[in-house]
C-alpha cells in the first residue's frame, strides 16, 4: 500500500500525536517520510495469509499478584517532581 | 587488571575500594570532557557505596565472600533509572528528573557489591545508530579510537567508557533494535543483549515495550557474563521477565565444547564494507580453528524486510510510551497557560528534538486507522515470519554469524549527508535479532585502519551461555 503522504496529512498526525511543527519540518517531514514508506512498503510482497501477528517475541502469561496492599511512594514524594500541584494533587492545564 | 582479579583484592584488601573508587571518578570526569560519554557521573552515591563496602569488609568480611561484584565500577545508560540520579535517557524533556526508585537491574547490581559510577550518553529515547541524534543541550560522544568519528548507538556512551576506562568497569546498556551490538561494534567491545524478558525493565525509561532489552558490555565475555549473571532473572515488578532458572553464565567462559555448528548468514555479507567482509571471515576463520562446523545459510526473510518491520513496529510503540511526557508530572514543565492540548502541545514541540518527532510521527501514522492493518498490523506479521525463519535454523545451529555493522565507524561529517531512511539501514543486520528477541553478542574481530570492527553471534531463545562460550574464543590471553 502507498500512502498519499502531504503536507495535510503530516499536519494531521503531528496534531494526533500533540506536535507543533514548523513550516519547515513540515516540508522536511513529508520530503523524508515519503522515502521512509516508499520503501517500507515493500512489506506487502511478503504472503502473510494466515499468519497471526507477533506482539512479542517470546510467549508470555499472564502474571496476576495477590489483591493485597502493599507499600506505595507517599503522596508527598509523588509530587516531589513538579511544580505544578495544589493541594496534595498535580495541577493540570485547564480541561477545556 | 582483570575484573575476576580486582575482586579478590577488593576482598582481601590488597586494594582500597575508596582510594579506587576517588580516582575511578576523576578518570571519568577527565575522559568526560573529551569524549562526552556521561551525561552524569554519579560520585557522590559512588563514594558512599565504596565507603558502605569498607566498613563492612572491616566489620564482617565474611557476609561478602559472595559478592560477584565487589568494588566493580558500574556505568547504567541513561535511560535506566537510578535515584536521586538525574536520569533523562537523553532527552531534555526529562531534564531534572532525578527518579525516586532504582531500576531493578541497579539494585542487583548493588546488592552484588557494584559501585555505580554515572548515566551513559544515549540517543534521545534511544532513537539513533550513531549516538548523534542526542536531545537539546547533550553533548554527542566520540569514538575512543578517532575523535572525528561516532561511538555508534544508541549505548554510544556506554560502549566508550567500557573500552576507555583504565579501571575494572561494566557497562547497562539497552537494545531496541541494535543499541548495545552497534556501539560495542564501533567501540571494540563486548556487548550482550540477552532474550527478551531475561533481564527486568523495571525503571527503564522505555522505547518500544515489545523490544526492549537491558544488556551488558564489557571489556571481555567474562564481564558481560558476570554483570547478567548479577541482573539476570524473574521480576515481581516486570510481567514479561521470564521465570526460568538463570544459568551460571561465567562458568560458561573458556570451557571447551566440541561440535559447534555454526550458520554463516550469506544475505549479510553482500553490498557492505570489503574490509568489514574480510575482518568478519577472519572470525569466522577462528572459530572454524577451534573446531567449529561452519555452513552458509540463507536468511533471506529477516534480512529483507526486518528493516521495513522493525521500524514500523518500534516507532508505533514508541509514540505511544512517549505520550507521557507532557510537562505534568516530572520532568520539563511551563508555565499553566491554554488548555490542555494547548499546553502539552507546547512543551513536547520546545523539549523534543528532531528524531524523537520524526519517530512519533511516523509511528502514530502507522497505527492511525486507515492505515493500520498496512503498516502496524503486516509490520507484526512479518515479525512473526520472521521468528519463524530464524527457529528453523537454531534446529541445527548453535549460532548464526553475521558482521555486526555493515561499515566501519563513520566520521560525524558523513553521518550528517545522510537521509533518515539512510541512517535507518545501518542497522540491517542488527534489527532481525531484536525484532525475534534473540540473544546476541558483538566480538571484536580485527582493526583496519586503526578501527575496529566486529561480528554478531546470534543464538535461540535463552542461550546466552553458549552464546558467551563462543563469544570468549575472542577474548584476548
Amino acid at each position: 500500500m502507498k500512502a498519499k503522504v502531504d503536507e495535510k496529512l503530516i499536519e494531521h498526525v503531528a496534531d494526533v500525536a500533540r506536535l507543533k511543527i514548523s513550516e519547515k519540518e513540515k516540508k522536511q517531514f513529508v520530503k523524508e517520510l515519503k522515502e521512509i514508506l516508499d520503501t517500507f512498503s515493500k512489506l506487502d510482497e511478503v504472503d502473510t495469509k494466515g499468519i497471526d501477528v507477533s506482539l512479542q517475541p517470546v510467549e508470555l502469561k499472564n502474571v496476576l499478584r495477590e489483591d493485597k496492599a502493599k507499600e506505595c511512594l507517599s503522596q508527598e514524594e509523588a509530587l516531589s517532581l513538579t511544580q505544578n500541584k495544589k493541594d496534595g494533587y498535580f495541577k493540570g492545564p485547564r480541561a477545556i | 587488571m582483570r575484573t575476576q582479579d580486582f575482586i579478590q583484592k577488593i576482598k582481601s584488601n590488597e586494594i582500597d575500594i575508596v582510594e579506587h573508587t576517588h580516582k575511578a571518578i576523576e578518570e571519568c570526569k577527565k575522559l568526560n570532557k573529551e569524549y562526552n560519554y556521561f551525561n552524569a557521573i554519579s560520585e557522590e552515591l559512588a563514594i558512599k557505596q565504596a565507603n558502605d563496602i569498607k566498613k563492612q569488609l572491616k566489620q564482617d568480611k565474611n557476609s561478602l565472600k559472595n559478592k560477584k561484584l565487589l568494588g566493580v565500577a558500574v556505568s547504567a545508560k541513561d535511560a535506566i533509572c537510578v535515584k536521586g540520579i538525574e536520569s533523562t535517557a537523553g532527552s531534555r524533556i526529562l531534564k531534572g528528573y532525578k527518579p525516586l526508585f532504582d531500576a531493578t537491574v541497579i539494585k542487583k547490581a548493588v546488592e552484588q557489591g557494584a559501585i555505580i559510577i554515572g548515566k551513559t550518553a544515549q540517543d534521545e529515547f534511544g532513537f539513533g545508530s550513531f549516538n548523534v541524534n542526542v536531545g537539546l543541550g547533550f553533548e554527542i560522544p566520540k569514538n575512543p579510537f578517532d575523535k572525528t568519528r561516532a561511538c555508534g548507538g544508541s549505548s554510544g556512551g556506554a560502549a566508550g567508557i567500557t573500552q576507555k576506562a583504565s579501571f575494572p568497569h561494566i557497562a547497562l546498556g539497552e537494545s531496541t533494535g541494535g543499541s548495545i551490538a552497534a556501539p560495542a561494534s564501533f567501540c571494540g567491545v563486548f556487548g550482550l543483549t540477552p532474550t527478551y524478558g531475561r533481564v527486568s525493565r523495571h525503571g527503564l525509561i522505555d522505547y518500544g515495550n515489545s523490544l526492549d532489552k537491558i544488556g551488558t558490555l564489557g571489556k571481555n565475555a567474562y564481564d558481560a557474563a558476570l554483570l547478567l549473571e548479577a541482573i539476570a532473572g524473574f521480576d515481581n515488578n516486570e510481567s514479561t521477565t521470564i521465570n526460568e532458572p538463570i544459568n551460571n553464565y561465567t562458568d560458561s567462559i573458556n570451557k571447551k565444547r566440541n561440535n559447534i555448528r555454526i550458520g554463516v548468514i550469506k544475505e549479510t555479507f553482500r553490498d557492505i564494507d570489503g574490509k568489514v567482509e574480510k575482518n568478519a571471515r577472519n572470525g569466522i576463520e577462528k572459530l572454524k580453528e577451534n573446531g567449529a562446523k561452519i555452513e552458509e545459510v540463507s536468511l533471506s526473510l529477516p534480512v529483507k524486510y526486518g528493516l521495513a518491520a522493525y521500524y514500523i513496529l518500534a516507532t508505533s510503540e514508541a509514540s505511544t510510551n512517549l505520550a507521557k511526557y507532557c510537562g505534568m508530572r516530572y520532568g520539563m514543565s511551563e508555565e499553566l497557560k491554554g488548555n490542555f492540548n494547548e499546553y502539552f502541545s507546547k512543551v513536547r514541540s520546545e523539549h523534543l528534538g528532531t528524531e524523537v518527532k520524526r519517530r512519533i510521527i511516523l509511528g502514530t501514522f502507522a497505527r492511525m486507522s486507515g492505515y493500520r492493518d498496512a503498516y502496524y498490523i503486516k509490520a507484526a506479521k512479518v515479525r512473526a515470519k520472521i521468528i519463524q525463519e530464524y527457529k528453523r535454523l537454531f534446529k541445527k545451529y548453535d549460532a548464526l554469524v553475521s558482521p555486526t555493522m555493515p561499515i566501519l565507524p563513520p566520521k560525524f561529517s558523513e553521518i550528517e549527508k545522510l537521509s533518515p531512511l539512510q541512517n535507518y539501514m545501518m542497522d540491517i543486520m542488527t534489527v532481525s535479532p531484536n525484532l525475534a528477541g534473540l540473544p546476541h553478542l558483538n566480538v571484536p574481530v580485527g582493526f583496519e585502519e586503526k578501527l575496529p570492527v566486529g561480528m554478531m553471534l546470534t543464538a535461540d531463545h535463552l542461550e546466552e551461555g553458549k552464546l558467551l562460550q563462543i563469544g570468549s574464543l575472542f577474548d584476548e590471553e
